[in-house]
């Protein structure tokens, strides 16, 4: 855990100056593409904390710009990273990067614990009625694939996955009118482990 | 110090397939939270207002529908004697839907009236969104059926102002989506079992409309406040 801790606290180094000497690129040819893929990974696929663009839904990742740019996804990476990435993007080259983003054959994160992945599959599946946890498939889907704006979930990394659930418990936004707060509220840590650790493998 | 489970939380074993050893894992995993949400009792105050945040999650925050993977109807509005219909049904297994089954199996029979009651004062603006390209069709369908089809006018039973009544359901601003879903696969989800279920009038009804008369007439209706 504590080498975890010390790798991401180098990556996150790095993306810092990363991102403070490399300002938005968007309009020529493949800069833009390329300005996400730095920290969101080759392909798109995801690289620590930045979460995986690739087979994600189109409409949910437009809502998502358009939130960071307005300031209404507001949790610490968005502030520290996202906001300034967005600020210049102009609405047909966000729809362009959505589009092509959304194109690309996901790969599963498989990062998650194993051993909690059944468990996090029934909370998925079912919810926990007796706890008021509502069941993600109603919204999320079949493995998790997402639809219009309602993100895919299947195959996102652990980490990614743990820390937007904590976020929403934690006051953190994204958007107006989303029921997640409420949903992730009611969530536990150990609900939380186990859906993220179920999700991750998801393909 | 971990308290006893209480027996009523046997989590239900049909969906899944689950296991007898993974059960037992997943309520270790969830009792924490399941003892808290115990302290209240079903029927207290805290027990209802929780609940009906829980059915909000998903109907709409307002309880006007929301548009998940799948269409969840709203229930602003709706008659009790309807969702206290329909929630048994759930339990009962007369109407299969999964997810609704696994919540209404949990709830006792004062919160089934309790969540029942409630919505019917709800009253937020129709969530809209539906086509508008057939509206005309389904107002004529809705208010004077077709006679050469044998579908009764929908006015007929669930009233004028589409409020419904009792069991019959209001469908007055229901989310468009979901009305196309029931009307389209009526017999294979509800009126299963070999209980008396009142939906049974609905099935030669939606078995005669065509698909594009369902589209027409879910569309029509959920514009209606």
């Amino acid at each position: 855990m504590k080498r975890i801790a010390r790798k991401l606290a180098f990556k996150i180094t790095l993306l810092a100056i990363a991102v403070s000497i490399d300002p938005v690129l968007a309009g020529e040819d493949g800069l833009a593409v390329r300005n996400c893929t730095w920290c969101h990974g080759t392909s798109g696929q995801g690289y620590m904390v930045a979460p995986r663009l690739a087979g994600q839904q189109p409409a949910y990742l437009l809502k998502q710009i358009k939130d960071l740019r307005e300031h209404t996804r507001d949790n610490p990476f968005s502030r520290q990273y996202m906001w300034g990435a967005v600020a210049e993007l102009d609405p047909l080259a966000a729809r362009d990067l959505a589009a092509y983003f959304a194109s690309i054959r996901p790969k599963p994160a498989d990062d998650g614990d194993s051993s909690l992945a059944a468990a996090g599959r029934t909370i998925y599946m079912e919810g926990i009625p007796e706890a008021n946890i509502a069941a993600c498939y109603a919204c999320h889907g079949p493995d998790g694939v997402g639809v219009r704006d309602i993100p895919r979930l299947g195959g996102l990394a652990y980490f990614y996955l743990k820390a937007r659930l904590e976020q929403w418990g934690q006051g953190y936004h994204s958007g107006a009118g989303t029921p997640m707060p409420v949903v992730a509220r009611q969530l536990g840590p150990k609900e939380i482990e186990a859906l993220a650790s179920y999700l991750s493998f998801v393909r | 110090m971990r308290r006893p489970l209480p027996a009523e939380w046997t989590l239900p074993r049909r969906a899944f397939g689950l296991r007898p050893a993974l059960l037992t894992a997943v309520l270790l995993a969830v009792s924490p939270v399941a003892s808290h949400a115990a302290e209240g009792g079903a029927g207290a105050k805290g027990g209802l207002e929780a609940k009906l945040l829980y059915c909000k999650t998903c109907h709409g925050l307002s309880a006007q529908g929301y548009r998940g993977y799948f269409p969840m109807p709203r229930l602003a509005g709706q008659q009790p004697e309807y969702i206290e219909n329909q929630l048994r049904a759930f339990i009962e297994r007369r109407r299969t839907n999964p997810v609704m089954q696994n919540v209404a199996h949990v709830l006792s029979p004062s919160m089934v009236s309790g969540l029942s009651a409630y919505f019917k004062n709800l009253d937020p603006p129709p969530i809209g969104g539906a086509p508008r390209r057939s509206l005309a069709q389904g107002k004529e369908i809705f208010e004077n059926g077709l006679p050469e089809s044998n579908v009764p006018a929908c006015s007929a039973c669930h009233g004028a102002d589409a409020t419904g009544q009792n069991e019959i359901p209001r469908l007055a601003g229901q989310l468009y989506e979901y009305t196309v879903a029931q009307l389209s696969g009526w017999s294979k989800v509800r009126g299963q079992g070999t209980a008396v279920d009142t939906s049974a009038i609905m099935a030669p009804t939606a078995h005669n409309l065509t698909h594009p008369q369902i589209e027409a007439v879910a569309a029509y209706v959920s514009t209606l406040r």
